[in-house]
């Protein structure tokens, strides 16, 4: 009995350790990727090649600052795919909300703050970034019949950027090439070379994000995470999370089969409200109280 | 030797259980690591916004209460959620410092390093049909306290009881 925290230690160290050297083994690889790609001289992937011990010791992420950029390109990218939806009323209702949860979510400071904006489209879809910039369809709100169902779908946003789902979606092999090119760049004069090789793997890094997000969509269990994020940051704000369950519920009538939105990157909705079910939220009916239901149509009235 | 032993082994445990787990006493100071930060009047996220220290700026924490530390900034007290708050020393010119001491310093982090302006403004160029400028009119959306407290109050909105945070 004695022995087992001694044990578990070993355990742990063992694990870093390998960790550790996949990581290395994984730069060796990306390193090559660039150099043959031409981007970066035989000399300066050497010096990469040194730097990629000193990053995997240090286990170092990447910095809220450039999260940030990351972020915004990822946002550059949806809003090249779909047209904002520029109503001055909408969008200032949509962001106090947000904003409301976001602050009383674990994760209320990020670089560069949460910002909300509606996309001028009949798809059903949501988009998150990891710098806080959260994107939902008129399609979307227009499976909200009250605040509570729209509080519950920015909740369900704010939920993939507090577990970092956007981050995650970054292959490990870009992650160690980046972290090492990073790494390096400080060594010597900020150079053109250095900026391409950044901005090639910067690229790598955006088309896995977006690949995730537009495309093929986050594993089943962080949706149904989000959704449990979501529930719990609506109890903390005061929203009635039952507002999640009737969203889904129009949504399920409102989905097109085949549809390239939340029809091919989401769980059915049906699963979704057994999910949180199962979570033990029972269903009642949002009361919607009259003050909230009256703001509610008047900026969502015609969406 | 065993019976000698014994005590050893366990003050290497617990030794190494604490560096592992994190336990060891919290450090004096801590730095911004988002771009503006927000000195709360108390630790809540409807709270009064005192000031507002800027990226990079040093902290000095007197208290810890859940994710929330009661801290110094520039001679005003107030609480910062643990989320605006890094261990790392940010070191706001880039490149100053060398390959060495920022790959291995996990208590440095240099500002402006890696992806950053630049490397977005070349990624720009080679991708003409992104579209940044309204990321850039979205950044600038602002929703102040007085607002949040006084929306929530329109609504009957209730924070739950000690949930707030």
């Amino acid at each position: 009995m004695r022995k087992l925290p001694l044990a578990c230690l070993s355990v742990y160290s063992l694990l870093l350790l390998s960790s550790c050297q996949t990581m290395e083994s994984a730069t060796s690889l990306a390193t090559g990727i660039v150099q043959g790609a031409g981007v970066i001289s035989a000399s300066q992937a050497d010096s990469l090649r040194k730097t990629a011990k000193a990053v995997s010791r240090s286990a170092e992420e990447f910095t809220p600052e450039q999260e940030y950029y990351i972020g915004r390109t990822v946002g550059a990218v949806v809003l090249g795919k779909y047209p904002a939806y520029d109503h001055r009323v909408v969008n200032e209702y949509v962001n106090v909300i947000g904003q409301i949860l976001a602050q009383a979510s674990d994760l209320p400071a990020i670089f560069g703050g949460y910002h909300f904006l509606v996309l001028d489209s009949d798809e059903i879809n949501a988009f998150a970034t990891p710098s806080g910039l959260i994107f939902v369809t008129r399609g979307l709100l227009r499976c909200c019949r009250n605040e509570d169902a729209l509080a519950a779908v920015l909740a369900h946003e704010i939920g993939h950027i507090q577990l970092r789902h956007g981050m995650q979606a970054i292959e490990k092999a870009r992650v160690t090439e980046a972290l090492t090119t990073i790494a390096a760049e400080g060594a010597k004069t900020f150079g053109s070379q250095e900026v391409a090789a950044l901005t090639q793997t910067f690229g790598g890094t955006i088309s896995d994000i977006t690949g995730a997000l537009i495309n093929k969509g986050y594993a089943r269990s962080s949706e149904y995470g989000a959704d449990q994020a979501a529930v719990t940051l609506l109890r903390r704000v005061g929203y009635d999370p039952n507002g999640l369950t009737e969203m889904l519920a129009v949504m399920t009538k409102n989905l097109k089969a085949g549809g390239l939105d939340f029809a091919k990157t989401h769980p059915a909705p049906q699963d979704r409200i057994a999910e949180i079910k199962k979570q033990g939220l029972a269903y009642a009916a949002v009361p919607a109280p009259a003050p909230r239901q009256k703001r509610f149509l008047r900026a969502f009235g015609n969406i | 030797m065993i019976r000698g032993g014994k005590p050893v082994l366990i003050a290497v445990v617990v030794y190494l259980v604490a560096v592992f787990t994190g336990f060891a006493a919290p450090p004096k100071t801590m730095s911004v690591q988002v771009r503006e930060g927000q000195l709360r009047s108390t630790p809540s996220f409807l709270a009064e916004i005192l000031s507002k220290p800027p990226y990079g700026d040093r902290v000095e924490i007197i208290q810890d209460k859940g994710p929330w530390k009661k801290v110094t900034s520039r001679g005003v007290q107030g609480w910062m959620h643990i989320s605006a708050l890094t261990t790392k020393n940010i070191v706001l010119r880039a490149g100053a410092a060398n390959v060495q001491t920022s790959a291995t310093g996990s208590e440095i982090a240099l500002a402006g390093k890696g992806f950053n302006e630049e490397v977005e403004k070349q990624y720009k160029n080679l991708n003409r049909n992104l579209d940044y400028a309204w990321v850039d009119r979205m950044e600038k959306f602002q929703v102040s306290s007085d607002q949040m407290r006084a929306f929530l109050k329109q609504g009957t909105v209730t924070p739950a009881e000690g949930a707030v945070r």
